[in-house]
């Protein structure tokens, strides 16, 4: 007789409960304007966090955007025209464009209802700067002089205070920079630059799981994987007051999820269609499709640390090769209008963008683009290769781009797929790529300096091309000792036009949002960061 | 009996150490630093970088990353992931969706494809039985995800009975459509496993033997054929318990669900050894104890099967 069957029981772990956001789901279509109330939340695509939430952590979207709805700085920028505006800074005073005077509001408080002081801000900046906190973002206070007492280049910090960094009283401190950075006040829009309440110190992994802040919204529930739930605060002292009750994160594994969901009005607002609905979303979604320029480039990369590479004549070539690519079909067939053609190597509607300061270079000229590679000897061994990560849906372009050298030059060209993307991050910061590569900025503020002086100065950060250019140094450093934001632009703009001659990239084109929101909703519109302008959503009562 | 359990028991301690170990090694080996990936498009700080890489233990050679690994196990000490988060955590979180959304799989793959199989496999060249062969066929020829795709657009986009994606993970309701499409394949190898092992068994000397008894047709179904005819069904059942819970990333990330394979996805593309070999190891304990079941159900089935 057979054994009594085994019996297995599954034990099922108690999985939390979520308090589902309850999403009406009203079908009246129509963009048109409707009533509004301010006390209903609405919906946010979005990526579970890499991070915990700490504003100087935060390096990655994910974790990035909801930061910026609960922490607000000194200054942020308008999302309307991308301007830089006063938050929590009454005013910003600076004489020499190295030491600044900052004079807080004095009606902010935190979520936990404590004040913001002049000490919230210089103990956050210098528990972030300080290395063994570990903050992915800790370089950004690089320009505050006593930087390298609390991040040396290694071992251990010597202090964990910044010698320029001075609270005078509750309301006003003082910022001391290294040297002149004119357009300063730019960078303090970061987010790395919040600040922090004092219960933050108590325990810095447990406020990283459940932050308290000073932003339009606070936080409210962080369930992984899922969502996070904010809602406004009600004491908010900033320009923007949130016109909804707040933002619900919810987490999407793939764009095709969330734009499905969007479709049905289980999702309100998101952040970028995926690509298999580029074509369709305008029909789609009608007026609540949006296409907006965003703060970012594309770029095509050269080693000009490779021998190959490194020769004067050499950037005729990469003049050459730039004026071969037809960026206009290219990003209407290829792209399908998410992108649009560069001129610059600066993104279009950044302040101190200047359209077509790439000269002719960008222009497309079969003729020319053979003639300038001729000149300069030729691409080596006349074969070009082009490095990208193939988990960022790039492959398209690049084999498309290689397709317009290959017929306008007669250069053969190939795409050289890494697995992903920090396989790839690896072969060009560890400079073992040979060929050309992608590369791509996307504005950390809406400032040309951001996209030239972080990429092309003699060792910058960012700078994987090995370029180093003396006159551009000197005129980014002349730009950097302007007595006015509008100087330092225009400074820049002529170190952009050295880049003319050297070409260590070439600009492919700008990124834009394609989004769309649901019938929930309305009056969104997207800043050039590609964020909606989140206290301006209105929800349909 | 006893014994014989006690014995595979054993026999599952060598291959967890070594499944953890190959583990170990497959992500210590993938391309790329985790840590300066941390720091995206930005250049990676140096000084930073060498702290974080020291607090998650990956300044040190590999074998002793590995036995810092394990001493931490036997701890309870799963890690942690660069979030911040333990392992255990998340863990905690994603495995009861994926256990939930599997089962559902499971159960459907196992009611629905042994009726098609039974129907078809005793009415041979019948409509049913033609109809179910090309059914099964389409199945296994569509790809998992042409299958979801198609399922979201019609009972989502153009039906409206359910949402497209699913907005609690935790519901089971929800779960339904998931489940059907993750089952759906399996469920069509089910079908033909059983019609084509009950084809064989229908015309064995001991079914005739029962009919030429007289006994009711139902019982002889029941009892001597399907027990008979199971075997081979139920092993494919048992392995592919586990390759539904490891094979549920496809459906996972169609419909939104936060299970163990998305989180599994995300790990492995951030190169995080902790939890990839955490979420490995508990599926290689899943398919240890599927197998050691399939193998008791034998003797359940087939009373000649004896474990000494």
């Amino acid at each position: 007789m057979p054994a009594a069957t085994p019996r297995v029981r599954w034990v099922l772990a108690g999985a939390t409960s979520v308090a589902l956001v309850a999403s009406g789901c009203g079908s009246s279509g129509g963009g048109g304007s409707s009533s509004s109330d301010a006390t209903k939340t609405f919906s946010y695509q979005s990526s579970e966090p890499q991070n915990p939430l700490q504003p100087a952590n935060a390096n990655e979207v994910g974790g990035g955007r909801i930061l910026q709805n609960l922490f607000k700085g000194l200054v942020d920028y308008d999302p309307s025209n991308a301007k830089l505006r006063m938050q929590v800074a009454d005013s910003i005073d600076t004489s020499d464009s190295q030491t600044f005077n900052v004079t807080l509001k004095s009606n902010w408080t935190f979520h936990d209802g404590t004040p913001v002081k002049s000490s919230n801000f210089v103990n956050a900046w210098n528990w972030a700067a300080t290395t063994s906190n570990n903050q992915l973002s800790s370089s950004w206070f690089s320009d505050i002089a006593g930087y390298k007492d609390v991040h040396p280049e290694s071992g251990v910090p010597t202090t964990n205070k910044m010698s320029g960094l001075t609270v005078v009283d509750d309301t006003h401190f003082t910022i001391k920079l290294t040297t002149k950075v004119s357009y300063f006040e730019y960078k303090l829009g970061y987010i790395a630059f919040s600040p922090l309440p004092d219960s933050f110190y108590n325990d810095p992994a447990a406020a990283g799981q459940n932050p308290v802040g000073n932003g339009p919204y606070q936080f409210v529930s962080w369930a992984h994987n899922s969502q996070v739930v904010t809602k406004a605060y009600a004491n908010y002292q900033g320009v923007d007051k949130p016109k909804n009750g707040g933002v619900v994160f919810k987490m999407y594994t793939s764009a095709e999820a969330a734009y499905a969901d969007l479709q049905s009005n289980n999702l309100d607002v998101m952040d970028q269609v995926p690509p298999s609905a580029l074509a369709t979303y305008k029909n789609d979604l009608g007026d609540r499709a949006v296409d907006s320029p965003q703060g970012a480039i594309q770029n095509i990369g050269f080693p000009l640390y490779q021998p190959d590479w490194a020769g004067a004549d050499k950037a005729k070539v990469r003049q050459g090769l730039s004026m071969a690519i037809d960026r206009d079909t290219i990003t209407k067939t290829v792209l399908q209008g998410s992108r649009a053609s560069a001129s610059a190597w600066v993104a279009d509607g950044v302040e101190g963008y200047k359209a077509g300061n790439c000269g002719n270079f960008c222009t497309f000229n079969p003729t020319m683009a053979k003639q300038l590679i001729t000149e300069g000897g030729g691409v080596p061994g006349n074969k070009l290769t082009i490095t990208y990560n193939a988990d960022g849906g790039h492959k398209e372009w690049v084999d498309a781009v290689c397709n317009s050298i290959r017929q306008n030059t007669g250069v053969d060209c190939a795409g050289d797929p890494k697995v992903d993307f920090k396989t790839a991050r690896a072969a060009i910061s560890g400079h073992t790529v040979t060929g050309a590569f992608r590369t791509g900025w996307v504005q950390d503020y809406p400032l040309n300096a951001n996209f030239l002086a972080d990429v092309y100065r003699t060792g910058a950060a960012s700078n994987d091309f090995g370029y180093s250019s003396p006159e551009f140094d000197k005129l980014a450093t002349q730009a950097d000792q302007a007595d006015s934001i509008q100087a330092s632009a225009t400074g820049y703009q002529q170190a952009e036009a050295v880049l003319q001659q050297d070409m260590p990239a070439i600009p492919l084109w700008y990124y834009r949002t394609n989004s769309g929101f649901s019938t929930n909703v309305q009056n969104v519109t997207f800043d050039s960061f590609g964020n909606p302008a989140w206290t301006e959503v209105e929800v349909k009562g | 009996m006893g014994s014989y359990v006690l014995r595979r028991v054993l026999q599952m301690i060598p291959v967890f150490f070594g499944s953890t170990l190959l583990i170990f090694l497959m992500v210590y080996s993938l391309p790329g630093d985790p840590i300066a990936a941390l720091f995206g498009d930005k250049a990676a700080d140096p000084a930073v970088v060498a702290n974080l890489r020291h607090q998650y233990y990956l300044d040190q050679p590999v074998w002793k990353q590995y036995l810092h690994y394990m001493g931490n196990l036997f701890q309870g000490d799963f890690g942690t992931s660069f979030t911040g988060r333990s392992v255990t955590d998340i863990m905690a979180d994603a495995f009861p969706v994926t256990i939930r959304l599997a089962l559902m799989a499971f159960v459907f793959e196992l009611v629905v494809g042994l009726t098609l199989g039974v129907v078809s496999g005793l009415r041979r060249g019948s409509i049913p039985d033609t109809l179910v062969l090309v059914l099964t066929l389409v199945v296994i020829s569509i790809p998992v995800f042409v299958l979801a795709y198609i399922a979201q657009t019609i009972f989502a986009t153009n039906l409206g009975w359910v949402t497209p994606t699913v907005q609690d993970s935790t519901d089971l309701s929800q779960l339904i459509l998931p489940a059907i499409v993750l089952g759906s394949l399996s469920l069509a190898y089910v079908a033909r496993l059983t019609r084509t092992s009950i084809g064989e068994n229908l015309r064995a000397d001991y079914i005739r033997t029962a009919t030429a008894k007289g006994l009711p047709r139902r019982t002889i179904i029941t009892r001597h054929l399907l027990r008979n005819s199971l075997i081979p069904v139920v092993t494919f059942l048992g392995t592919d318990l586990g390759a539904l819970m490891g094979g549920a990333i496809v459906t996972e990330g169609i419909f939104n669900v936060q299970g163990i394979g998305n989180v599994l996805y995300r790990a492995i593309r951030q190169k995080e050894g902790p939890t990839v070999v955490g979420i490995v190891t508990v599926l290689v304990i899943v398919y240890l104890v599927a197998s050691l079941i399939v193998d008791l159900l034998y003797a359940v089935l087939d009373p000649r099967i004896r474990y000494a």
